[in-house]
């Protein structure tokens, strides 16, 4: 690649995050999206006080978010408090994509969150991982925050 | 199987390829031939005993609507309309008095007779070039009176092959998944319903979740995903006695399955430790085979009708594409090469082709393009739409489609829908209930 081109394709970079941020300020101040991750808490549940069960992922992503892994690392603690009980991690995908893929996908964010619980000390034969992919959304809108709603990976008690 | 009850008995008359009508079916037919299906004729004691057995007021009448309902869906064919008939039905069978036909416009005309023999169901029919005022085809055969609808769509196909010069689709069934309730919280049971949506059967009960059900070549086996016991796994169901079983011994989901087109093997994705691979298993010696081994998603795997190769989706260049490798794994090429995502590729039947689904600026799309992935044809867009599968000529995909909700929420519908490989002919194939993930047999009477 030559020099004009990275300079031309750091450019075009900058636009899009110029871009990116801007919607995603505005957006902020709906309390609701973040990029097209979802930060609301309409549809979050509670494992206990101040433990959240959920975290959510932008689309066609299984990267962790800054919130997810607070709201992981809040769960590990909790999990090393209570080392009698053992979770499923249930993960899901938006109606926007292919039944088959969408099922790839839940099983990777669901491993998404296990690894990190797993760096936080909770052994993985603690944890097991369920893939729904699109078929249980908690929001039946077919709108961008719907969709965000439903892209996520959920600590379900298995005991 | 119903199958064994069904007998081809004698062929009368073996016409020589010496096509008077055509029907031109490389394009999307704009004009579809006039044809007259004259209602099979029926002798006053064969009625009654038809009567007795099927409930049925006059079987020799509803097989006919079945052929001129079959020809009026593929979309090449015009039935005209009964009340025009001028000739009789028992009368047009032994001398169609062309002159009359062709006063209504029809270019082929088809008759028949139905009769009870010896507790069974005799059918012949015969198919006219009405311009050229000749014989172009008859036939005869025999089977259990149960199979009347059966009849109907053998007809037919025999109709379209001799018309078209190629096979039918006719007698054949769709395995589909029936939905119901809620959108977050559906109920889904395995379907199965003839080709025209009758004889609906439900497989399994809704008591867990069920996917993506396929067809086996050979026609009494279905593999699909079952949450039985909230293990996500692919499943083996024999429809004739219903038994099922888990395939393979997996710590973990098994999914997306297909069969390979000697029936022998599945092929299907293993996800583990957040990667899924494809794998087979012969259902012989039930040895499992890794096909790919790479840290990305590889899914949707579906056989060339030879064997020789596999397509599948990756995202191993980052998004979601097709590819084609060899059956062993080897010599993966990414063939998809558009603007979006490309997922559920399948592979024709005729081996000349790959369907796929498509996901552009917030469209779905269902398209084929040739096995190097050249010459991409969009074929229908849609809010939602995805999965198609080949009729058994490989001229119609089926797949399904949903619909947007409202602001609140609601208008949820998931229905099954076809079109002609053409783009043509797009129709919403009706279910008693909502239904996705359709799979075509293939032709029942082969």
């Amino acid at each position: 690649m030559n020099l004009s081109k990275i300079l031309k394709n750091g450019f075009l970079i900058l636009v899009a995050s110029l871009v990116l941020t801007a919607c995603a300020t505005q957006k902020k101040t709906t309390g609701q999206l973040e990029g097209d991750v979802y930060s609301g808490s309409e549809s979050v549940e509670y494992l206990a006080s101040g433990v959240p069960d959920r975290v959510f992922f932008a689309t066609n992503e299984t990267v962790l978010t800054t919130a997810s892994r607070e709201t992981l690392r809040t769960q590990a603690t909790w999990l090393r408090k209570n080392s009698d009980i053992n979770v499923v991690l249930e993960g899901h995908a938006d109606e926007r994509g292919t039944r088959e893929y969408n099922l790839a996908l839940g099983e990777r964010r669901a491993n998404s969150a296990k690894d990190y619980l797993m760096t936080y000390g909770i052994s993985s034969d603690r944890i097991s991982v369920l893939s729904y992919g699109k078929e249980r959304p908690v929001d039946s809108g077919s709108n961008p925050l719907s969709w965000s709603k439903n892209r996520r990976s959920v600590t379900v008690k298995a005991n | 199987m119903i199958l064994r009850y069904l007998i081809i008995l004698l062929i009368l008359l073996p016409i020589k390829a010496f096509a008077l009508i055509e029907v031109d079916i490389t394009r999307g037919n704009l004009n579809p031939l006039p044809v007259a299906v004259s209602p099979l004729s029926i002798d006053k004691e064969s009625k009654n005993s038809f009567k007795k057995i099927l409930k049925r007021e006059n079987v020799g009448a509803e097989i006919s609507i079945i052929v001129e309902n079959n020809l009026k869906q593929s979309g090449l064919f015009n039935p005209l309309n009964k009340d025009a008939f001028l000739q009789k039905p028992d009368i047009a069978n032994l001398k169609p008095r062309f002159e009359d036909w062709n006063l209504i416009k029809a270019q082929a005309l088809i008759t028949g007779r139905v009769t009870f023999v010896d507790e069974k169901l005799r059918v012949e029919f015969r198919l006219w070039d009405v311009l050229a005022g000749k014989e172009m085809m008859a036939l005869a055969f025999t089977t259990v009176p149960s199979n009347w609808r059966r009849v109907g769509h053998i007809i037919t196909d025999k109709v379209y092959e001799r018309l078209t010069g190629e096979k039918g689709y006719f007698d054949t069934r769709i395995i589909y998944v029936s939905e119901e309730g809620p959108k977050t919280n559906r109920i889904k049971k395995l379907a199965i319903m003839d080709q025209d949506g009758f004889n609906n059967k439900f497989l399994t009960l809704g008591n867990e979740l069920v996917l993506t059900p396929r067809f086996s070549p050979t026609n009494q086996m279905v593999t699909y995903l079952s949450y039985f016991r909230n293990l996500p796994r692919v499943y083996l169901l024999d429809i004739e006695t219903g038994m099922q079983e888990v395939v393979g011994d997996f710590p973990g989901m098994t999914f997306a399955p297909r069969f390979s087109p000697d029936g022998k093997k599945i092929i299907m994705s293993f996800a583990k430790d957040g990667n899924s691979d494809i794998y087979t298993m012969d259902l012989e010696n039930r040895i499992v085979e890794r096909i790919t081994n790479h840290p990305s998603i590889d899914t949707s795997p579906s056989y060339s009708p030879d064997g020789k190769y596999i397509t599948f989706n990756s995202d191993r260049s980052g998004y979601q594409q097709i590819y084609v490798m060899s059956s062993n794994g080897k010599n993966v090429k990414r063939i998809s090469f558009g603007n979006g995502l490309y997922g559920t590729p399948v592979w024709s039947p005729r081996g000349d082709l790959i369907a796929f689904t498509k996901l552009h600026k917030g469209k779905f799309y269902i398209g084929v393009m040739r096995t190097d992935g050249s010459g991409e044809r969009l074929l229908t867009e849609n809010f939602y739409q995805e999965a198609p599968s080949w009729s058994p000529n490989g001229r119609v995909l089926i797949f399904y489609r949903e619909t947007k909700t409202n602001s609140k929420g609601e208008g949820f519908s998931a229905k099954l829908w076809s079109i002609d490989l053409t783009g043509y002919n797009e129709k919403m194939v009706k279910t008693e209930t909502d239904a996705s993930d359709p799979s075509w047999s293939s032709l029942l009477s082969n």
